[in-house]
């Protein structure tokens, strides 16, 4: 069994380690949000989410790499969740500054959370 | 012990000469599109694992960026849609091409579907299996950019060496394990690692591509 693990490893390893050793963006605990967001929300409420991305976005700032697409509006999304309006607009447009591309579907759901008087 | 190790070698070098003999994609519509952002909607699922759509959707953001692509957040999408009346993966894949431009603007769609997918119990072994395939389709004139198979299978316990009992005893140790943790996250990295990067047929480089850190 011990054998069978180090295999494992060694393959995980192999097949993982050429990719991530030059990743150009930090990814820390995005896609793993992602999974449990899914699959055990309960375990990753949008505060538990916030932290854990805010503390990524720290990281990544002092290995000096960029934040990963999607990292900011997941964290807007986050915010809205937990009710607060204010840095969930500042997270959105921030992932539009730093990916352009995003723009229609950022605007969009800025607009739709606008309440119409 | 070392016999083990050649034939996991031997494995490898299958696994990696394999691509060689692959004739190489046709890359002109990808190239005449040059989509700069991906829309990754939540997979089509034909196997038994009703977990597959979303474990899959969280392995394949970073790849695609990494490639150099603008990936639409895939949860916040996966939100939005819900909130917008579609509440499941096969009636988001059902969304016309002109609401994407519209609503998401997205200049591809990549299309997921999973045909195969989890933990097979065997007599004397288990295997996680990942199997499926993708199509990249530009929103624009919906033409099919790339596609690839995304294909891996990951067996813990292949040709034990302790005999018939030992073979069992491995096969019902990793079979226990194997409800405790999912490995199926890691068999779809492996997958799409062999799809997006294969030196042949992989998916060409975007524009965010970070062309310095050629390392």
């Amino acid at each position: 069994m011990e054998l069978n693990k180090v295999i494992l490893c060694v393959t995980v390893l192999l097949l993982a380690g050429c990719a991530s050793n030059k990743n150009q963006y930090y990814w820390g605990a995005y896609e793993d949000l992602v999974y449990k967001t899914h699959h055990t929300p309960s375990e990753v409420p949008p505060s538990v989410q916030i932290e854990t991305l805010l503390a990524d976005i720290d990281k990544a700032e002092a290995l000096g790499k960029s934040v990963a697409p999607g990292v900011y509006a997941h964290l807007g999304f986050m915010y809205a969740a937990d009710g607060n309006k204010e840095l969930a607009m500042q997270s959105l447009i921030k992932e539009k500054e730093l990916f352009p591309e995003s723009a229609t579907f950022i605007n969009g759901i800025i607009q739709r959370s606008i309440p119409k008087s | 012990m070392n016999t083990r190790i050649h034939k996991v070698a031997l494995l490898f070098i299958v696994l990696l000469s394999g691509c060689t003999t692959i004739e190489p994609y046709n890359y002109g519509p990808l190239k005449q599109a040059a989509p700069r952002s991906i829309l990754v909607l939540p997979p089509m699922n034909s196997s038994v694992e009703v977990s597959a759509p979303y474990t899959y959707l969280s392995t394949v953001t970073k790849p695609l960026a990494e490639k150099g692509y603008y990936v639409f957040p895939v949860s916040v999408v996966d939100n939005f849609l819900k909130e917008n009346g579609l509440p499941t993966p096969a009636e988001m894949n059902g969304i016309a091409l002109d609401k994407i431009d519209e609503i998401i603007g997205a200049d591809a769609v990549l299309y997921v579907h999973i045909q195969d997918w989890g933990q097979k119990f065997l007599v004397l072994s288990s295997v996680s299996v990942v199997q499926g395939g993708l199509k990249l389709v530009s929103v624009k004139t919906g033409k099919l950019l790339w596609e690839a198979p995304i294909n891996a299978q990951y067996s813990p316990n292949d040709n034990s060496s302790g005999g018939l009992l030992g073979a069992l005893v491995v096969a019902v140790v990793s079979q226990i394990a194997g409800e405790i943790s999912d490995n199926t996250p890691q068999v779809a990295r492996m997958a799409n690692n062999m799809a997006f990067n294969s030196a042949k047929r992989g998916l060409l480089n975007g524009p965010y591509k970070n062309v310095k850190s050629s390392n």
